[in-house]
């Protein structure tokens, strides 16, 4: 099976710490995968890097079946290609509708004056009014997003993550701030979109990556340190002292 | 799907279209070419300025209100709109008047001694009469129409893409386009820029081929194009932050880097609405400047521009009327504050004369409209309509600075 993304050998340092040192890194078109590692790791940069945001010092990010490279690529460029990123504190649009948030962020053409002649359609209403549903808001579409609850505005979203349909999705601690009922539809949501689709989950929470049941990968000083099952992982000598030692 | 028509899905726009309507009636019903003459031309002339001022408000509103950039260099295009329809006006009324001087002669003036004639008018005050290279056009009507629009417009499609690119942000952005103003004014003050220099253009209101007409019936005829400039503006602007396009819009200006994040180019975005308002605001120079009868490089002052978001502020940012009614407002204020016509307060220590005090007073409006009241006159449509602000506790409605404040939103 041929690799989705492949990170090869990225390093990337500011004012002279070395936050990512010579990290490697694949995924397949539909896995789930856990990234663990202590703070400062390097987790956030590593999806800063492919996501666009922070370019690397040397390495290659390829992307898809015919490798293209993310590095030459901007954030949206990005984006379009197929990558959605969640970040850790929820990011809605506040002084929008949830349907607004939503409409925003379906599939379409991005470009200014395609926006511009954009016109709702039944599809696209149906399409807002099923993901409002999928998450939980059907009834809230019409609220400001601003106004949600912690809770909602994560959900809200995960909606335009899904409106985005991207071929992989990275989620940055998604349990955060979680009641365990929300924890557990949100395991149940990750595991279902896994089956078509790359996901990487960056996580602190181990109980929530047992629950996710996925391979895992640990980050340590900008590398990793130890790739597999999370079984396998924890048995890891390295790992139990960097990390679950502590 | 069918959709309701934007009028019916923003009420506003009917009412502000409806309004202008009955003012421009009015003001026609009262003036002394079509009507009892209450009302005189040079006052139908403040009142068609302060529509194009509004259309210039509208134009701010969008970069700032909607899209989150405090432009400090609206003015620059407003002038710019100005200069381009002023060459043609005082090219052809010169060439007008050359023409018969030189019919006198016992042989008829070649074109070339013609233009020779016009230059030598039109710049002999600078000591040139040679026409300058950005003068190719002047003599063409439709050419310079076009550049009212074009010239602004590149200059922003330039200006921004270079900004913008390098995602340059907030108050250095401001800065940025504060600097583009004072290099275009410096420029045009320079005599050999072209443009005569700090002499700028003048006798605008001689509008060639019309001078049977008279100045009364004209203030009339221009009041009725700079309403319907600026009843069409307000439409185009209304439709542009409607649908899904107003929506990334005012996504950018709250939070940007998550725009980008959802695929959207930022930077063709900001392009798209900062040209369209640049072109906007030249329209509305181009018809300011033929009622002001002059217009020379001061009116370029980054105080100009910094007047115009003041309007906007008090008006209430992000709210299209609110731009015509600060617009409307401030600028008829000012203008009856600095005509004299304002009794002045007598204490027993100091007689306060409200041509000195009036930037004061001014100031201390946009102070205090700024802390107590960020919605501004707008916010009274709100408070009539129900709207509340929502409660957020002090924190903006997104991370970047030109983001809406808790205040300036709706719940």
């Amino acid at each position: 099976m041929s690799a989705l993304l492949e990170v090869d050998g990225i390093s990337v340092s500011f004012d002279g710490f070395k936050a990512i040192n010579g990290l490697s890194f694949s995924i397949g078109a539909a896995e789930l995968r856990a990234v663990i590692g202590p703070n400062g790791a390097g987790k956030t940069t590593f999806m800063d890097i492919v996501t666009g945001k922070t370019r690397p010092d040397e390495g290659r990010v390829l992307w898809g079946e015919t490798s293209i490279s993310l590095l030459k690529l901007n954030e949206a460029q990005i984006a379009r290609a197929g990558i959605g990123r969640k970040f850790q504190r929820p990011t809605v649009f506040e002084d929008q509708s949830v349907a607004d948030n939503l409409t925003m962020a379906l599939r379409a053409n991005r470009g200014p004056f395609a926006v511009l002649f954009w016109k709702p359609s039944r599809d696209t209403a149906r399409r807002v009014a099923e993901l409002a549903d999928e998450v939980g808001l059907a009834d809230q579409t019409d609220r400001r997003a601003g106004e949600l609850s912690h809770g909602q505005k994560q959900w809200l979203e995960i909606g335009m993550l899904l409106a985005q349909e991207p071929r992989l999705l990275l989620v940055d601690e998604p349990a955060a701030g979680m009641t365990l009922a929300e924890r557990e539809q949100t395991t149940t949501l990750l595991k279902r979109l896994a089956q078509t689709r790359a996901v990487v989950v960056v996580e602190h929470d181990m109980d929530f990556v047992r629950r996710l049941d996925c391979k895992v990968t640990v980050l340590h000083q900008g590398a990793v340190l130890a790739e597999g099952s999370l079984d396998h992982v924890t048995r890891n000598p390295d790992v139990i002292e960097v990390y679950l030692g502590r | 799907m069918t959709r309701k028509p934007l009028i019916l899905r923003n009420p506003s726009i009917l009412i502000v279209l409806a309004v202008l309507a009955g003012f421009t009636l009015t003001v026609t019903l009262l003036s002394q070419a079509y009507g009892s003459g209450v009302i005189p031309t040079s006052m139908v002339k403040v009142l068609g300025k302060t529509l194009c001022l509004a259309l210039a408000a509208v134009a701010m509103d969008l970069v700032w209100g909607y899209l989150g950039i405090l432009s400090l260099g609206q003015m620059a295009f407003f002038a710019l709109g100005g200069y381009m329809i002023g060459q043609w006006l005082m090219y052809a009324r010169t060439e007008a008047i050359v023409a018969a001087s030189m019919a006198q002669n016992p042989i008829p003036p070649t074109p070339a001694e013609l233009q020779t004639g016009v230059a030598n008018q039109i710049f002999g005050v600078v000591g040139s009469s040679d026409l300058p290279l950005v003068w190719s056009f002047a003599h063409s009507l439709p050419i310079q129409l076009a550049l009212v629009v074009l010239v602004p417009g590149v200059l922003a499609l330039v200006f921004g893409w270079l900004a913008f690119r390098s995602r340059v942000n907030g108050v250095y952005l401001s800065i940025l386009t504060q600097a583009m103003t004072l290099a275009l004014a410096l420029w045009l003050f320079q005599n050999d820029s072209g443009f005569r220099g700090n002499n700028g253009l003048s006798g605008l209101q001689n509008i060639p081929g019309l001078e049977g007409v008279g100045q009364a019936r004209l203030s009339v005829w221009f009041l009725w194009a700079s309403a319907l400039a600026l009843g069409l503006a307000y439409l185009l602007a209304a439709w542009v932050i409607s649908g899904k396009f107003g929506s990334v819009v005012r996504a950018i200006r709250d939070d940007e880097t998550r725009v980008r994040f959802l695929g959207y180019p930022v930077e063709g975005f900001k392009l798209a609405v900062f040209t369209l308002a640049a072109m906007m605001t030249a329209i509305a120079g181009a018809l300011y400047y033929p009622q002001a009868g002059i217009i020379n490089p001061a009116e370029l002052a980054p105080i100009a521009s910094i007047y115009l978001a003041v309007w906007v502020a008090i008006g209430g940012r992000g709210r299209l009327y609110g731009a015509i009614i600060g617009a409307v407002v401030v600028s008829l204020l000012s203008s009856w504050f600095t005509g004299g016509r304002a009794p002045a307060i007598e204490l027993p220590f100091y007689s306060v004369n409200w041509v000195d005090w009036w930037q004061v007073l001014l100031g201390v409006a946009f102070v205090l409209v700024t802390l107590f009241a960020p919605r501004g006159i707008a916010g009274i449509v709100d408070w009539l309509g129900g709207v509340m602000p929502p409660r957020r506790h002090g924190r903006d409605l997104g991370p970047d600075q030109g983001a809406l404040q808790e205040q300036e939103a709706k719940a």
